[in-house]
């Protein structure tokens, strides 16, 4: 196994951990400031997808497509969020569950009436397609790596907003106390929908973004979904730091345990039983690594304990 | 108003009479359709105990239910092709009995639900849901990758198994078999209801600082209750592949998760027979509303979304009133 | 001197720079009310769930009948007899007052590990939670719904359960909070006589029934308790004064 496999398989890791990330960062704020659990947000992933395909295919331009996914994807966040989850921050999280369950139902089956059951396909521009090589003579394609920048830079923007600006102070005060910033004479159900809309943005740009290297179709969210809960799990609830964390962690032990495991495996088995076995245990590896920081540490790397 | 425990009976006559008149008319469909409501509701029964009493919102019920359907699957298969299920550390054989197969299907669910339970039971509320919900991709991704038992394709059973002294392979005598199932679970939940284990737990469901103080431990007893949950949809699910003589991996698919939560939903949670109405409208809509149009999933998702916000109690609920009975 | 059933020797705690408990040391001898009384965030939540076990202290240790018990959790604590009631109502709501009672009962001489025989065919269990219901004088609503109770009942409900487990030694959360005059009155009337079944560590801001009540009285501020006597005492102290009551009394 030559060093430059095990680089492209940490680089493939780290951009499906971004991935990941821009799915948990929008449901851990949603989480970490209104209480709330919102199984649509995959819902979300798709709307971004659908549009941004769309969008391409009747401009020709990325650019516009990428506009268009996180456009789609606010707008929907905002109207679910006035429609039928502002009914759901007193309710307990059974009733969140299953009317965001239901948002699913309604979401994805209205695609399948609109767009029918065969997948859409968004071309990755031709100013990023192709490989570029890295220092050491490693070819990677251009457009993954695109991606880690882009989950990068908004990692980032996320953790200034957060911290230096106006909306973040009163979003780090709605995680504490959400008398406290209605007393400080913030509109607590405008802060609610602007975070929400952020939240969608972020899924639609995700879905868009790997909407180019996967196929765009009906139920692609719901499995990043539940990835991005198992992130969330790993990096504590309502923590942004903890999301990017624990994203990485399960985006790296993802790729690099369905690459190596069947090759750890062959050390001392016959190579088809390795391959099964390996792939076997790969597809449970993120899961284990929850099990494991659960029992460690139950609420999370970066979450509040008790 | 029709009194709970009046609406009890009634459903349960009803859901025998449908398939009975069925079997006159020479309508087997029905037979079947009926069939696989009475599952449905076992397995909505099941999960019952945990929410219902335990307040334990476990949206990975799929697990169990995948369980159960694989253990009859399995046993199943290796019984048609004569092979054994493991030679070492000592030999299983493949069975084509029903009891036996629902012994190893409760026994491992059982178990499955120990070992999920005792990690996801670390937390609480929504790090709850979403533990079991992940657990649930976790069977379902490795299912996928088991590539011995079919994968992806699944495992399909040419005939039905074999229960002492009744022929299975009789539509109505298979209902029977389930149906009486069904009744004797219902039964176990109304005498667990108010047995000391269901008044503590239904304490630690809503006061568990409390139930610590009358030196009481409401993990362990959150416990169990998932573990007997655990069970019964586990034998749901055996049920189930049996009915279909086909598991694949969608029996441990979240939407088969969610398909459990929302039968008890639609019927009433905590209520001793909401998730039997549930699971029977489930399957009256599935098969009325996906006979109307392919996107009857939306019709669903609107009704689910109607019960959620405005008829909080399910159906059940809206018949007999919303407090729930004590006696 | 007989030896105290419940004492804490030196307790501490302190969230970061915060000191809420501040080497407390009180103790609780048989047939007495020991009053613990302070200004709001004194730190006696603080000091109640270190007794109870809901909270570790950093330092010091509390006994109950000459037992240390610092190391063990709520259950263990309660199981040994502490009977702990509630300043906001940790009542089961949906279940009916009886049923509330039951539970208490079942905590101290029952099994949770039963299944199919209702509960209620537990004559023992039954009995006991009936006789509670009744010191307390809600026999009359034993099958109402726990969240139809009116807050004087609930308080009355709080005591009721914490008879059943028939402790070695009771911690009271503030029992009088939000009661008017009269109920206040007669549970004042209640507890006086409950003290010869089992000590009581009484937390309260209802001064005039700690007056009447209390044998001794000890004032917590700032987590450090600066005064302990009797109510004489108490009242005569200037340190007190000062510290506490000066401001309004």
């Amino acid at each position: 196994m030559s060093t430059i496999l095990i680089i492209e398989q940490i680089l493939n890791g780290l951009q499906f951990g971004v991935m990941l990330f821009l799915m948990a960062a929008g449901l851990t704020l949603i989480f970490g400031v209104m209480g709330l659990i919102n199984l649509a947000h995959g819902s979300l992933y798709m709307i971004g997808a659908f549009a941004a395909a769309t969008v391409a295919g009747l401009t020709g331009s990325f650019v516009l497509a990428l506009m268009a996914a996180m456009m789609a994807a606010a707008i929907a966040g905002v109207l679910i969020e006035v429609l039928v989850i502002r009914r759901l921050y007193a309710t307990d999280h059974l009733d969140q569950v299953l009317a965001t369950f239901a948002l699913i139902l309604i979401f994805s089956e209205g695609t399948r009436w609109v767009f029918g059951s065969f997948p859409l396909f968004l071309n990755i521009p031709d100013y990023f397609s192709g490989p570029v090589t890295l220092p050491g003579g490693i070819e990677y394609p251009l457009y993954r790596l695109v991606l880690i920048c882009v989950g990068l830079l908004v990692a980032g923007a996320l953790g200034l907003l957060i911290t230096r600006t106006r909306i973040g102070i009163q979003i780090r005060a709605g995680k504490d106390d959400h008398e406290m910033i209605a007393a400080l004479g913030v509109d607590i159900s405008k802060l609610y929908t602007v975070i929400f809309a952020l939240g969608a943005a972020l899924a639609g740009l995700a879905g868009a973004l790997v909407g180019a290297i996967q196929s765009v179709q009906v139920g692609m969210g719901e499995p990043v979904l539940i990835l991005a809960f198992v992130v969330i799990v790993i990096g504590g609830i309502g923590s942004i730091k903890g999301a990017l964390i624990g994203a990485l962690l399960v985006g790296l032990t993802d790729t690099l345990g369905g690459v190596f495991l069947p090759e750890l495996f062959k050390l001392f088995m016959e190579p088809s039983a390795a391959q099964a076995s390996g792939s076997a245990l790969s597809s449970m590896a993120i899961y284990i690594l929850m099990g494991v920081v659960l029992v460690w540490r139950p609420a999370g790397l970066f979450g509040a304990r008790k | 108003m029709i009194r709970e425990s009046n609406l009890n009976a009634l459903v349960l006559i009803l859901l025998l009479a449908v398939p009975l008149w069925a079997v006159f008319n020479d309508e087997p469909f029905t037979i079947t359709l009926a069939t696989r409501a009475v599952i449905f509701a076992l397995a909505a029964v099941g999960l019952n105990i945990a929410l219902g009493l335990g307040g334990l919102v476990s949206f990975g019920h799929a697990v169990f239910f995948g369980i159960g359907g694989y253990a009859m699957g399995i046993f199943a298969h290796h019984a048609q092709t004569y092979t054994p299920v493991m030679e070492v550390p000592f030999l299983i054989e493949g069975t084509k009995s029903m009891p036996v197969i629902w012994l190893v299907a409760m026994v491992t669910s059982g178990f499955a639900a120990l070992l999920i339970g005792l990690l996801s039971l670390r937390t609480a509320g929504v790090y709850f849901i979403m533990i079991t919900l992940a657990f649930g991709q976790m069977l379902y991704y490795f299912s996928i990758s088991w590539a011995t038992y079919g994968g992806e394709d699944g495992l399909s059973i040419y005939v039905r198994n074999e229960f002492p002294g009744v022929n299975t392979l009789v539509p109505i005598n298979f209902f029977a078999i389930c149906f009486v199932i069904l009744c004797l679970v219902v039964l176990l939940n109304a005498l667990l209801a108010k047995s000391p284990f269901g008044l503590a737990l239904n304490a630690a469901r809503q006061t568990p600082q409390r139930v610590q103080t009358f030196g009481l431990d409401p993990t362990r007893l959150k416990l169990l209750a998932f573990i007997i949950s655990g069970v019964v949809t586990g034998l749901a699910g055996a049920l189930f592949a049996d009915l279909n003589r086909f598991v694949s991996p969608t029996m441990f698919s979240w939407q088969m998760s969610g398909e459990i939560m929302i039968f008890i939903i639609l019927g009433g949670v905590a209520r001793l027979c909401g998730p039997i109405v549930g699971a029977v409208t489930f399957v009256m809509l599935e098969h009325f509303l996906g006979g109307l149009s392919d996107y009857w999933h939306i019709y669903l998702g609107a009704l689910l979304l109607i019960v959620v916000l405005f008829a909080r109690g399910g159906l059940v609920g809206l018949i007999s009133g919303r407090e729930i009975a004590h006696d | 001197m007989t030896d105290p059933v419940l004492a804490t020797y030196h307790l501490e705690k302190s969230f970061g720079a915060l000191k809420a408990t501040d080497d407390v040391s009180i103790d609780l001898y048989p047939g007495e009310i020991h009053a613990v009384i302070g200004p709001n965030g004194a730190g006696k939540s603080t000091l109640i769930a270190q007794i109870c076990g809901g909270l570790k202290p950093d330092a010091g240790r509390v006994e109950l009948l000459g037992q240390d018990v610092s190391h063990t959790d709520t259950r263990t604590r309660a199981k040994a007899g502490i009977g702990r009631t509630f300043q906001i109502s940790a009542l089961a709501m949906e279940d009916t007052v009886l049923q509330n009672v039951l539970l208490g009962a079942l905590g101290a001489g029952g099994s949770p590990w039963r299944f199919l025989r209702p509960i209620l065919s537990d004559r023992a269990l039954r009995d006991a939670a009936t006789q509670a219901l009744v010191r307390v004088g809600l026999q009359d609503h034993a099958a109402t719904l726990t969240s139809q109770l009116s807050h004087g009942q609930r308080r009355q409900l709080e005591v009721a359960v914490a008879l059943t487990l028939k402790p070695k030694a009771f911690v009271m959360d503030e029992p009088m909070a939000g009661l008017g005059a009269e109920g206040s009155k007669t549970l004042t009337g209640f507890l006086d006589g409950l003290r010869t079944e089992a000590p009581i560590l009484l937390v309260e801001h209802d001064m005039d029934a700690v007056f009447a009540l209390a044998d001794r009285i000890s004032v917590l501020v700032y987590g450090k308790i600066i005064e302990t006597g009797t109510v004489a005492q108490i009242r005569a102290s200037k340190t007190v004064r000062e510290a506490y009551l000066g401001d309004g009394a």
